[in-house]
């Protein structure tokens, strides 16, 4: 006999789908018209028996990507949505946060859109009056209190969204997406808000996409793809697992011939990614040598052709970049119909995610461009690790005490 | 998870009607209701008298006519008294119902979003309607005096009468605001039958009006806002009109109208809670 509390959330085997109607029926009149018509409805099935249990204090983390079912799993959690099978149990006080400001109204004042938006999350219509000064000291706009909501900026409409957040004494938090808003101060001041829930002892389930915050907040998260369970564990182990999950089984390549320049005395036939054993691959596993590749046909005599290449991830930024001309290759003369194989050997110490290569061919000196394309190769990194740079660079670490040394390697 | 034999919390099996505690449904509905009523004339210079504005200009266009061009209202006593009682009476019905059709999708935001009791939705909408009501009740007893009638022991019924209507209000209420998320076309089809009672009640004419006795019946019978109308006369207004019960003959025929009511509740509480778990589904 376990004399143990209960846990914060004990979600067993909860399944969710929803009825799309293939011809929505809206009206009675169209009812009336066609009475035989069955109205036929395709099942969505948003959550497939998926269970799990988070601990009283802990911060959990619910990664997926779009249309995974993690958004329907916080509403489910909720009580926003009723479940077709399985059990959802809760032990404390809650509350949901799937949309800072709900309720808010703009054309009212501040002091009625935080009795209305804090009386939805759970205070009393008598609290939430209570509450109203802390809510606009920590909002900082005393100075706006009289301003419709529609005069206020969207910074200052979420500043104040989340200070009535943080007013609800909840013990158990729903939270979906809200730090996604928001400049970098104010994010900033979400996740000392976070901390200090964290400290006190709070349970938070937390929606999210940003990796960083899982790692950073999480103790444990879960990875749900298509409605399923993939994973529940240590956040840095559900982060990868994530990675790999985003981009595996994506298109090989997303090139972008539209964006294709030059004046055609070259041209690129193909390019790919290959490991250190020569297999072209669509991943890419970090801390092993890999090659870009790209064949080339010539159209015209040409002489001292330079052939480049930059090397971006998913935002654009490039990680990497060099030519024949940087390496010091003579690349002489070639004639109508000729060919060359171009690449471009190193250790691969990007950061998990995707890369895309985009190679070009240009003349010599004036470096008019042969042929362009943009984004004509891509691959996933793989890695057990998310650290949040671009790059991850095998380096030593040290820590000396005097007495002893300690010293380790990463990325590992 | 129970082989470890360790304690559950609550169960949470989704939306409903009702959801537990009922005094946390009664503060947002009142909160929202509150808010909503707000609304409504925040801005605009007039304020609330536009919002009394409406009944009373009703009044005063139908009273002309039926005064000045039509000698429809002469020998009925305190004709203007009886004139804006029904009106403000049947704007108040009006008022829940109408409004209520589209309240689920006017509320969308906070169904989608927050779990609370469903039922707050049509309720608030009802809240709203009573306080527009105790004020433009306000003008209505300014009127009655003007008119000359005194004040009787018999007032102390129209409270009664009130919550009667309001009563009637909240079937078709709950059952519209539930049905109209799959039948779009119910606005429509409502705002007809609004104008079916306006012209099937006992307003802008007295019951005695009607030809025969018999259709006098079925109306205050098959009615029951006709029956609180001329319950509302006879007690609010004129003691020697005739009562619900005159018009019928006898009280106990009174259970159809208070049956109608009551089948009209039931089943509209019926409906929305039977939807009330997907609601935020369908939308």
């Amino acid at each position: 006999m376990s004399q143990r509390a209960a846990p914060a959330a004990v979600v067993d085997g909860v399944s969710k789908s929803f009825r799309l109607p293939q011809e929505k029926v809206h009206t009675l009149k169209e009812r009336a018209m066609h009475p035989f018509r069955r109205s036929r409805y395709e099942p969505l099935e948003a959550l497939r028996d998926v269970s799990f249990a988070v601990e009283r204090g802990e911060f959990f983390g619910i990664v997926g990507r779009n249309g995974s079912g993690k958004s329907t799993l916080l509403k489910c959690l909720a009580g926003i949505y009723r479940t077709d099978a399985g059990e959802i149990y809760l032990d404390g006080r809650l509350s949901t946060f799937i949309e800072l400001g709900v309720g808010f109204n703009p054309d009212l004042a501040a002091r009625d859109n935080v009795l209305i938006n804090g009386v939805m999350l759970g205070l009393s219509p008598q609290q939430a009056r209570e509450r109203y000064e802390a809510v606009m000291d920590f909002a900082e706009l005393h100075q706006f209190e009289h301003l419709k909501l529609k005069n206020y900026s969207s910074g200052m409409h979420v500043r104040l969204a989340f200070s009535v957040m943080v007013q609800v004494e909840a013990d158990i938090l729903l939270v979906d997406e809200v730090l996604a808003v928001g400049d970098a101060a104010f994010q900033q001041k979400c996740f000392e808000v976070f901390s200090r829930l964290r400290e006190e002892g709070r349970t938070m389930l937390f929606v999210t996409h940003d990796m960083e915050a899982v790692r950073r907040f999480c103790h444990r998260a879960l990875l749900l793809d298509r409605g399923e369970v993939v994973s529940v564990g240590k956040p840095s182990e559900v982060a990868s697992a994530y990675i790999d999950l985003n981009f595996s089984s994506e298109g090989a390549a997303t090139t972008r011939p539209e964006e294709r320049l030059g004046d055609g005395s070259a041209e690129l036939l193909e390019a790919w990614w290959e490991d250190e054993s020569g297999e072209r691959l669509p991943q890419l596993r970090q801390g092993e040598s890999c090659s870009f590749c790209a064949r080339i046909r010539f159209h015209r005599e040409v002489s001292h052709p330079i052939v480049s290449v930059v090397v971006e991830n998913e935002s654009r930024h490039p990680l990497m970049a060099t030519s024949t001309e940087w390496a010091g290759i003579e690349s002489g003369r070639f004639g109508p119909g000729e060919e060359a194989s171009f690449s471009v050997r190193f250790e691969n110490a990007f950061a998990p995610g995707r890369i895309y290569a985009s190679p070009w061919v240009s003349h010599a000196g004036a470096h008019g461009i042969m042929d362009r394309w943009p984004q004509m190769a891509t691959a996933v990194v793989t890695g057990p690790h998310i650290s949040g740079a671009l790059v991850d660079l095998p380096h030593e670490v040290r820590l000396d005490s005097g007495e002893r040394t300690l010293a380790g390697t990463a990325p590992r | 998870m129970s082989a470890t034999a360790r304690p559950l919390g609550r169960r949470i099996r989704g939306p409903s009607a009702l959801g537990g505690d009922l005094r946390r449904m009664l503060q947002l509905a009142l909160t929202l209701a509150v808010i909503e009523w707000k609304l409504r004339f925040f801005g605009s210079v007039g304020g609330y008298l536009w919002q009394l504005m409406r009944p009373l200009m009703l009044f005063g266009v139908l009273y002309i006519v039926f005064t000045q061009f039509i000698r429809f209202g002469e020998g009925v006593r305190y004709y203007p008294a009886v004139l804006l009682v029904g009106i403000v009476l049947y704007t108040f019905f009006a008022d829940v119902t109408g409004r209520a059709v589209t309240a689920v999708e006017d509320r969308e935001n906070l169904i989608r979003k927050v779990a609370f009791p469903r039922l707050v939705v049509p309720l608030s909408v009802l809240f709203t309607a009573v306080f527009n009501l105790a004020f433009n009740l306000v003008a209505v007893l300014v009127l009655v005096f003007a008119t000359g009638v005194k004040p009787q022991a018999s007032w102390v019924a129209l409270p009664l009468i009130l919550v009667g209507i309001a009563v009637f209000a909240a079937g078709p209420a709950m059952l519209l605001s539930a049905l109209y998320v799959r039948f779009r076309d119910l606005k429509p089809i409502w705002e007809v039958l609004l104008q079916v009672l306006f012209y099937g009640s006992p307003i802008l004419y007295v019951i005695e009006m009607i030809p025969t006795s018999s259709l006098q019946k079925a109306i205050v019978l098959l009615n029951p806002l006709a029956t609180m109308l001329v319950q509302a006369r006879a007690t609010l207004i004129d003691q020697d009109a005739p009562n619900a019960w005159d018009v019928v003959g006898g009280g106990h025929l009174l259970a159809i109208p208070a049956l109608i009511v009551v089948v009209l509740l039931v089943l509209g509480f019926w409906v929305f809670n039977r939807e009330a778990p997907r609601i935020a589904e369908e939308l």
